[in-house]
């Protein structure tokens, strides 16, 4: 057993297990992008970024590739961490503003504007298909290709590879192949529906209507947030007084 | 030279059939065909028991491989951050327009291949221009003309506007 330290608790972690397994088994939260259970960690998206090491050698590993070691000392959210993990967003966001992913994680962390052209690429070059496809599916169909600003995910020679199976393996795992929710602001490069809008059906009702209990987060019923963003304040009294005005 | 291709097969053998040496059996394919065509990286996929994309990840990868056929100069302009500034891209446009190509391509006639390249390490001479290996410092638009004529002789008919 391996014993360092993360967010001041000491922590015990097997010998080779890195430290994001050991954050998520303490149940510390590290949001990752290019990281799954069951595929290989690949270190490509740097949005679980950690600071390790103290005072002017700490620095910023990925904690889904970096092994634990004995007498380490991790910080999972410092302020150089977070400002690395919306810049790594806000990028992302510019290559792939249609991903309900990173839309998502956008308005988890703040990210409130995107100082990059939008590329609107469809991909973000995480790798997750690749990994999906040679190591759950044993097809490898899909690869890299090229490299630098032509690096793109391809099949040999671009045309259909007789190795694929057709098992929509990389398609389900693809982050930016799920798409964002049409709201209001379904055209601009970022959303941030989850912080500016609110549902609508709390103006009428105590209870959320949403019958798929989602807090109006696909955008369908949901109204911009007033000046304070406090619904409560404002549901109750829309309450008792007639809206029309 | 061009007459005696060593066929991919042999290359292959060559390298003993090595997954490791798989550069080094492009870059001989590439020396000898001229190109890496898609018949023969399904050769060298199935020789080295890899999968196609793997290759092809490598043979896409780097600049030295080309997936089409490569004319019989290859010419190199330097895009690199001191050539840009002293005007690479003009550079670039006059071959352009003289070879009524763009880079990656090769003219019709098969003979000259146009390509760019970010740095070659030589900033102090640049704009520079590389054609089969040999550098051209200090490359002007005026001089574009010069360089080519000593190994492009476009046939009269289809001669470039010059
Ligand atoms: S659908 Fe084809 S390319 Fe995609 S994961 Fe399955 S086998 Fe691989
Ligand atoms: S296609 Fe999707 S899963 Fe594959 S690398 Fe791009 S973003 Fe990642
Ligand atoms: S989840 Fe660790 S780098 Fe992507
Ligand atoms: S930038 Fe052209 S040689 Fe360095």
């Amino acid at each position: 057993m391996i014993t360092f330290r993360m967010n001041n608790l000491t922590v015990q972690a097997e010998p080779g297990s890195t430290i994001l397994e050991t954050a998520r088994f303490y149940g510390l939260k590290i949001p990752t992008l290019c990281f799954h259970e069951g595929l290989t960690s690949w270190g490509g998206c740097r949005l679980c970024v950690v600071e390790i090491g103290e005072g002017t050698r700490a620095k910023l590993v990925s904690s889904c590739t970096y092994p634990v070691e004995e007498g380490l000392v991790v910080r999972t959210d410092t302020k150089r961490v977070w400002a690395a993990r919306r810049m790594m967003i806000e990028l992302m966001l510019a290559m792939a503003p249609g991903s309900k992913v990173l839309q998502d994680l956008a308005s988890e962390f703040g990210v409130t504007r995107v100082r990059f052209k939008p590329k609107n690429e469809e991909c973000i070059l995480c790798g997750l298909c690749v990994r999906m496809c040679a190591e759950q599916m044993d097809a490898k169909a899909i690869g890299f290709q090229n490299r630098g600003h032509q690096r793109k995910i391809a099949t040999p020679f671009n045309i259909k590879n007789p190795e694929c199976r057709l098992c929509g393996g990389c398609i389900y795992i693809c982050p930016a192949c799920q798409l964002r929710c049409q709201g209001p602001q379904a055209e601009t490069t970022l959303c941030n529906a989850c912080l500016t809008m609110a549902p609508t059906c709390l103006d009428h009702y105590d209870d959320l209507q949403c019958w798929m209990y989602d807090n109006g987060q696909c955008g369908t019923c949901v109204r911009e947030k007033s000046a304070a963003g406090k619904i409560a304040e404002t549901t109750a009294a829309s309450h008792h007084e007639p809206k029309v005005r | 030279m061009a007459d005696k291709k060593q066929d991919v097969p042999t290359i292959i053998r060559k390298h003993k059939s090595l997954k490791k040496n798989l550069v080094a059996i492009l870059l001989d394919i590439q020396a000898q065909h001229n190109y890496l065509s898609p018949e023969s990286l399904r050769v060298v996929a199935d020789a080295l028991r890899m999968p196609l994309i793997d290759v092809l990840g490598v043979a896409t990868f780097y600049r030295a491989f080309s997936l089409t056929p490569r004319g019989e100069h290859t010419c190199l302009v330097c895009m690199g951050t001191a050539c840009h500034v002293r005007g690479g891209p003009k550079i670039l446009e006059e071959f352009e327009r003289r070879l009524e190509i763009e880079p990656g391509q090769t003219t019709k006639d098969g003979q000259v291949t146009l390509e760019t390249v970010a740095c070659l390490g030589c900033c102090a001479i640049g704009p520079v221009v590389v054609v089969d290996g040999e550098y051209h410092g200090h490359a002007t638009i005026r001089r574009v003309g010069k360089i080519l004529e000593k190994y492009y002789k476009p046939s009269p008919s289809d001669s470039p506007a010059s």
